[in-house]
């Protein structure tokens, strides 16, 4: 049940708050600004906003974006709450461990703040199509993942229409991404289309760290070398329990901790710890309750503004950190004229021709223009398609796997092909022309 | 299916749920902050968002002090309020809702005001960790300061309105010995090589190796080596300039193995080293512990000195003798390439020179501490060990009394420099002690009535000009501010207390754990620009 204005509750100041500032003109509003009780109106009872992860910072974002006015919002999560949440993720209790983060969460907010109304989907965001996607007026990420966010603007952007290659800006979903590390974080505003997208600025995501396998077998010098030993040659071979490692048994943990101290011991490396072998089994993240408020907040602040154009929006990138005193910075990251994901240019791809299928895979997930996770290729000739290779599909990748050692011209391929890529950090199949250069050159 | 028994350390509950921020304050840092204890004036929507961010990583206790009843504005702003509340105390109905999030935090309210508090009960803030206060008025906050001032608790003083957040930060004297900097260069002694390091380097001859053992030497080894040899050619010195860097870059450059065409090798290590030229400084003393070194209360200690101080007369003193003009040695190495047996001798090098030190250090302390009659448990080697790792990072921040600011005499001086950059978000700072005056002579905030915005306008715009002229600071640029602010009318919007509600728990968890760096001493975020700076007044 929605009411007109202030909601359907009896408490009329509860909004005066927002009332001031929506409907009273300021000198350092938005030009397209007008005071107006509509504002907060079409907030209450129009503006539908997605939160993408009831984690972290999804908590802090239903709970914001529920006191700045917003009362439609759905949340995705596919996780449920887990013991180490509960130092930051302040809608969940000991008694909720085991559930549903998003359900958990909408309940929770739906109970404290009358008339607000969250939806929850206990979720994968690979589960709804761009009808679900196209109902919203703004996204707002808080996600941990940078395959998750890839996929996201790449669904986001495939909702645009351009009309002889013109952008309606109607169809524009602007998406608000938030992220932690520790004590640091960033909030971004992404104006699909118009701004620089999660693809063109693949290479703030710091890589990876990864310890070359020559390191962990021959020369290990860090604890973390002897634990990584274990993950990935010990346990293969040994399989105590024949079963893939799993992070959160502490069976497990306890099974790593005991070999790489081991481990450890025979080359006189200090320093392996409990803690430290389930952060580098798990990939464990520090984070803080004040990290995620911040970050949060500013996130919802940019919504605000968003959806009722009380003021400019963040152009387009803020970074935080508080580890000494408080430092931001906000700066305008750039669109990248050829971005896989948002830029509408032909995407061409150069490779030998005696070049392995291996190495053309490898160029994907290592370059830093596509950094792909588990691409999978077909190719169109003579109007019909060829998977080349596949590796999420066991019987295909089965079928498949020969060709991984044999050259471009060896597949049959040639200069002008296309290749249709699908890889997990996007929804859309990419599509890659094939420039074949003579072995020779 | 047999299963191995594990023998290792089984995780405690509070381990497991604390684990997130273990990895960053450590358990001592978290042992500081359970035995905490924090006070609150005001639950207003950025109290309770501090409150909240300081009870979920398990603050030991906070205390609430806050008279007045809860009003409907306050459930539009506030997450530990709901419907029924209205009404009731505020103070009473935030405790129980806060008290919800960490079984293991203790609280408890004073449902009266701050002033009836400092009347009635003046020992009453005694024996707080830290004091936080939000939009308390000019009046108490002046008593209030000086009393915090003279029990040496941190006092913290912000503010959350409209667009606009602000803290102020009081401190007498706080010392940090984790500052967790980002970028630490590596203490490797490469210009003051100690006896053993010394030792172990000369032992190693690099030009009889072959290829494998060649690329797998640890580059500290290399740059030693060529610097001992730059030096010979340049009287001693370390290479200053980027043609001095250069001509040692040449030398490493030159050992470089060739293959059987000329080519030289991809030697990682030797790459490393090039790259290590540029970080090459002198081993000394930087000025920051310089000055912590020739601090009064670093030479002069006293039966009540802090052991902070007690550590720095005895840094003080090794500097001076066993360290001959250095710090105690910090004892790591960071990772590079290497094989296995050349790194880990080398760490083990550097790990016990750093301890030997750290052993003079902690029997220099234990002097110190005979001497001043202070227990000679107050102090444990596991400290002093902790402080010779982090001399060269150390803090110190002396800061100034909140009282100060209302004194038109210092308060121009220290804000007068600011004020020349007429885009600098200070005249947000200069704009909430405009609506100080404007509630004292009104008894409103400015525009918080919808059909007194205009007239307010003109009054604030009084305010602020008269505390200018008390500062003979020149008018404000320009109008825009002032507008701004009466628009506002003393509301506060949730998403802005939430952004200062974690910066400043933050700041409370750096004056509780003693580790980070905290604001020095004024912070502005604007929300409107998504902008935040710092000054020092």
């Amino acid at each position: 049940m929605m009411g007109s204005g202030d909601g359907s509750d009896n408490l009329h100041h509860r909004w005066s708050h927002l009332r001031k500032i929506l409907e009273r003109p300021g000198p350092f509003c938005h030009p397209d600004f007008e005071a107006s009780p509509e504002t907060l109106n079409f907030l209450m009872n129009s503006c539908k906003i997605l939160v993408i992860g009831a984690g972290g910072l999804g908590c802090e974002l239903l709970k914001d974006l529920a006191y700045m006015g917003f009362r439609n919002i759905h949340v995705i999560d596919m996780d449920t709450i887990e013991l180490s949440n509960l130092n930051r993720q302040f809608l969940f209790r000991h008694k909720d461990i085991g559930k549903s983060k998003a359900e958990v969460a909408a309940n929770f907010i739906n109970t404290r703040i009358q008339g607000c109304h969250v939806v929850p989907h206990f979720s994968k965001i690979q589960d709804f199509d761009e009808s679900f996607y196209r109902q919203f007026h703004i996204v707002v990420c808080g996600l941990d993942s940078i395959v998750a966010r890839r996929w996201i603007n790449g669904m986001i952007i495939s909702l645009l229409n351009y009309e002889n290659g013109v952008l309606d800006t109607c169809s524009i979903i602007p998406i608000i991404d938030g992220g932690t590390e520790g004590f640091k974080g960033n909030v971004r505003v992404i104006l699909p289309g118009m701004t620089a997208c999660i693809d063109c600025t693949l290479d703030l995501f710091p890589p990876q760290i990864t310890y070359p396998l020559c390191t962990i077998a021959n020369t290990p010098r860090l604890p973390e070398h002897c634990i990584e030993y274990v993950k990935v040659i010990q346990w293969p071979k040994e399989n105590p329990w024949s079963v893939p490692i799993d992070g959160d048994d502490p069976q497990h943990i306890s099974w790593i901790y005991e070999k790489s101290s081991e481990r450890a011991a025979q080359f006189s490396i200090p320093g392996v710890t409990y803690r430290l072998v389930q952060g580098v089994v798990k990939n464990i993240i520090p984070a803080v309750a004040s990290t995620n408020a911040v970050v949060a907040a500013a996130c919802a602040t940019e919504a605000f503004k968003l959806a009722t154009s009380c003021c400019l929006p963040l152009n387009n990138y803020m970074v935080f950190n508080d580890l000494e005193g408080v430092y931001t910075y906000a700066y305008e990251a750039e669109r990248k004229e050829d971005c896989l994901a948002c830029s509408q240019v032909p995407q061409k791809i150069e490779f030998k021709a005696d070049c392995k299928l291996e190495e053309l895979i490898a160029h994907l997930c290592e370059s830093a223009q596509f950094r792909m996770r588990s691409p999978g290729i077909t190719t169109q000739t003579g109007g019909h398609s060829r998977t080349l290779y596949m590796s999420t599909v066991a019987s295909i990748e089965q079928q498949t796997r020969g060709n991984l050692r044999r050259t471009l011209q060896e597949l049959g391929l040639s200069d002008g092909d296309q290749l249709l890529v699908a890889d997990p950090t996007s929804p859309n199949t990419v599509v890659l022309q094939l420039k074949l250069l003579n072995s020779t050159t | 299916m047999s299963s191995p028994a594990p023998k290792s350390p089984e995780q405690s509950e509070k381990n497991k749920k604390y684990d997130r921020q273990l990895r960053l304050w450590g358990d001592h840092g978290q042992a500081a902050l359970e035995s905490a204890h924090v006070c609150l004036i005001n639950a207003n929507g950025l109290g309770t968002e501090i409150l909240k961010s300081l009870i979920l990583p398990g603050i030991g206790a906070f205390t609430i002090v806050d008279g007045e009843k809860v009003t409907e504005e306050d459930i539009g702003c506030n997450f530990f309020l709901d419907h029924d509340s209205v009404g009731k105390s505020r103070a009473q109905a935030t405790i129980q809702l806060l008290l919800e999030l960490n079984p293991d935090v203790r609280g408890d309210y004073v449902d009266e005001s701050v002033e009836q508090v400092l009347e009635n009960n003046p020992d009453f803030f005694n024996n707080f960790s830290v004091v936080i206060s939000t939009q308390i008025s000019e009046r108490v906050i002046i008593r209030l300061s000086k009393k915090l001032w003279e029990l040496e608790i941190p006092f913290i003083a912000c503010q959350s309105y409209g667009f606009i957040g602000y803290a102020r930060i009081q401190v007498q004297e706080h010392t940090v010995i984790e500052t967790h900097p980002d970028n630490e260069v590596p203490d490797l002694r490469l210009d003051k090589p100690f006896p053993s390091l010394k030792e172990l380097i000369d032992s190693i001859d690099i030009s009889k190796m072959e290829l494998k053992d060649h690329a797998h030497v640890p580059y500290v080894v290399i740059l030693y080596k060529c610097l001992q040899q730059w030096q010979q050619e340049n009287e001693g010195q370390i290479p200053k300039t980027y043609r001095e860097k250069e001509s040692l870059r040449k030398l490493i450059r030159a050992e470089i193995l060739n293959n059987d065409d000329g080519i030289p090798h991809d030697e990682e290590n030797f790459e490393e080293a090039i790259k290590a030229v540029n970080t090459l400084a002198p081993t000394n003393i930087p000025s920051h512990v310089r000055e912590i070194l020739d601090d009064e209360s670093c030479i002069n200690l006293t039966s009540k000195s802090k052991p902070f101080w007690i550590m720095a007369k005895a840094l003080r003193e090794f500097v001076e003798n066993e360290g001959a003009g250095a710090l105690p040695l910090r004892g790591t190495l960071p990772d590079m390439t290497a094989d296995t047996e050349r790194y880990i001798h080398l760490q083990q090098v550097y790990h016990s020179q750093a301890a030997k030190d750290a052993e003079v250090m902690f029997r220099r302390v234990q002097q110190l501490l005979r001497e001043i009659n202070q227990s000679p448990d107050s102090i444990t080697e596991k400290d002093v060990k902790l402080f010779c790792k982090h001399t060269s990072t150390m803090h110190l921040v002396r800061g100034s009394c909140i009282a100060d600011d209302y004194d038109n005499k210092i308060f121009a001086q220290k804000l007068a420099p600011h004020l020349e950059d007429p885009e600098s978000a200070l005249v947000y700072a200069v704009l909430l002690r405009g609506v100080d005056r404007f509630r004292i002579a009104h008894g409103t905030y400015p525009g918080e009535y919808d059909d007194q915005v205009e007239p307010d306008i003109v009054k604030l715009k009084s305010c602020v000009s008269k505390l200018l002229n008390e500062w003979s600071c020149g008018p404000l640029a320009k109008d825009d501010y002032v507008h701004e602010i009466c628009r506002y009318g003393g509301g506060e919007l949730h998403s802005i207390s939430a952004f200062v509600g974690g910066c400043i728990a933050q700041e409370t968890i750096k004056f509780i754990t003693s580790q980070y760096k905290p604001i020095h001493n004024t912070f502005i975020y604007d929300g409107i620009t998504s902008n935040t700076a710092s000054f020092t007044l």
